[in-house]
């Protein structure tokens, strides 16, 4: 690939990304009032968006071979249950960060 | 002066929030970097991608469409459905960024998961400016990056992990604040489609390719329970 060729790749990459990160801005101006349809989603959608981002960085964690996912596991309890009685986040994502990283260099 | 102190108080207030996003950007930014080093890249690729695109799930596959043969078309449409959940970011956040002046544009360009994970959720102080707020976390999270990515790809193969499993820290952050988002509602049914959605699609499609299947899941079982979901209370 020339330089050429490989700087029109990547614009065409910002451009793809700036579309879906603007596109609901530019149809849904701060001008006229949100349909009710589009405001339902803006509240209904995070939730599941974050158990979808949830799910998403455990997409390569296999059940059937190797740890069978137990130490993303422990480490997910570790951090919820930190969260349950600490409910200071940083502390939370310490423990169970920490925790999962003494799993899988000692245990696993 | 006035002026200088609100945006320092919004500077305070938002640093917090992103340390988590600090560590786990340098860890993956650190990565990135060095995969392109020995990718053959010089450190502008990866500095310009993540300074322009800012968003790490796409800027891993840009490589390989680097090293691939010249196809724009197909590029375009790969980084469309990559990116395609930031339409969900950007319905999320109307009514929050509306009246944010100049610095809306730089918030909308910005609006990767994590940025949007934490203004989202955030409860911006009182006496803290929301707009500046949101501008200091987006800044931060993206000068982290893009330094991170930098650095990997100067160093390249001189640098030696003894820093397996920090990539959970991404894992951790998402857990907690799907833990605080559901403490703002009394029904967790949307959480709970989002979970299943994502989980059935992952079996049936792989991990290369849930993404968009997943979203067009959640998006159906919202449409079609709006009504029993805004009736229970299952909104924040």
């Amino acid at each position: 690939m020339t330089i050429q060729q490989q700087i029109i790749i990547i614009a065409v990459c910002v451009l793809a990304t700036m579309t879906t990160r603007f596109l609901p801005f530019l149809i849904f101006s701060s001008k006229r009032p949100t349909p009710k349809y589009i405001q339902y989603l803006g509240k209904a959608l995070p939730s599941a968006i974050f158990g979808m981002l949830v799910i998403y960085c455990l997409k390569n964690v296999s059940i059937l071979q190797g740890s069978h996912g137990f130490p993303e596991l422990i480490a997910i309890l570790v951090t919820i249950g930190m969260h349950l009685w600490q409910k200071k986040m940083l502390l939370s994502i310490a423990c169970g960060t920490v925790c999962y990283m003494l799993l899988i260099q000692l245990v696993f | 002066m006035k002026e200088k102190g609100r945006r320092l108080r919004a500077l305070k207030a938002a640093f917090p929030y992103t340390v988590p996003i600090f560590a786990s950007f340098w860890f993956l930014g650190v990565a990135y970097g060095i995969y392109m080093n020995v990718s053959g890249f010089s450190f502008w690729y990866p500095l310009a991608m993540s300074a322009l695109i800012f968003g790490g799930s796409l800027e891993f596959i840009v490589v390989t469409m680097l090293l691939s043969a010249f196809a724009p078309m197909q590029a375009f449409l790969v980084a469309l459905m990559i990116q395609a959940r930031h339409l969900f970011y950007g319905i999320s956040m109307l009514e929050k960024y509306k009246g944010m002046g100049w610095k809306k544009c730089y918030l909308i360009f910005g609006l990767c998961d994590e940025t949007f994970s934490i203004n989202y959720t955030a409860k911006v102080p009182e006496n803290v400016d929301r707009g500046w707020f949101y501008f200091f976390v987006t800044l931060l999270n993206q000068i982290y990056w893009v330094s991170g990515s930098t650095l990997g790809g100067l160093l390249g193969s001189v640098l030696s992990f003894n820093t397996k499993g920090l990539d959970f820290v991404m894992t951790a952050m998402f857990v907690v604040i799907l833990m605080e988002q559901l403490k703002k509602e009394k029904k967790h049914y949307t959480a709970l489609i989002g979970l299943a959605a994502s989980v059935l699609c992952l079996v049936i499609c792989g991990p290369d390719s849930f993404l968009i299947p997943t979203m067009l899941t959640i998006l159906c079982f919202l449409t079609l329970c709006r009504k029993p979901i805004e009736k229970a209370g299952g909104l924040a």
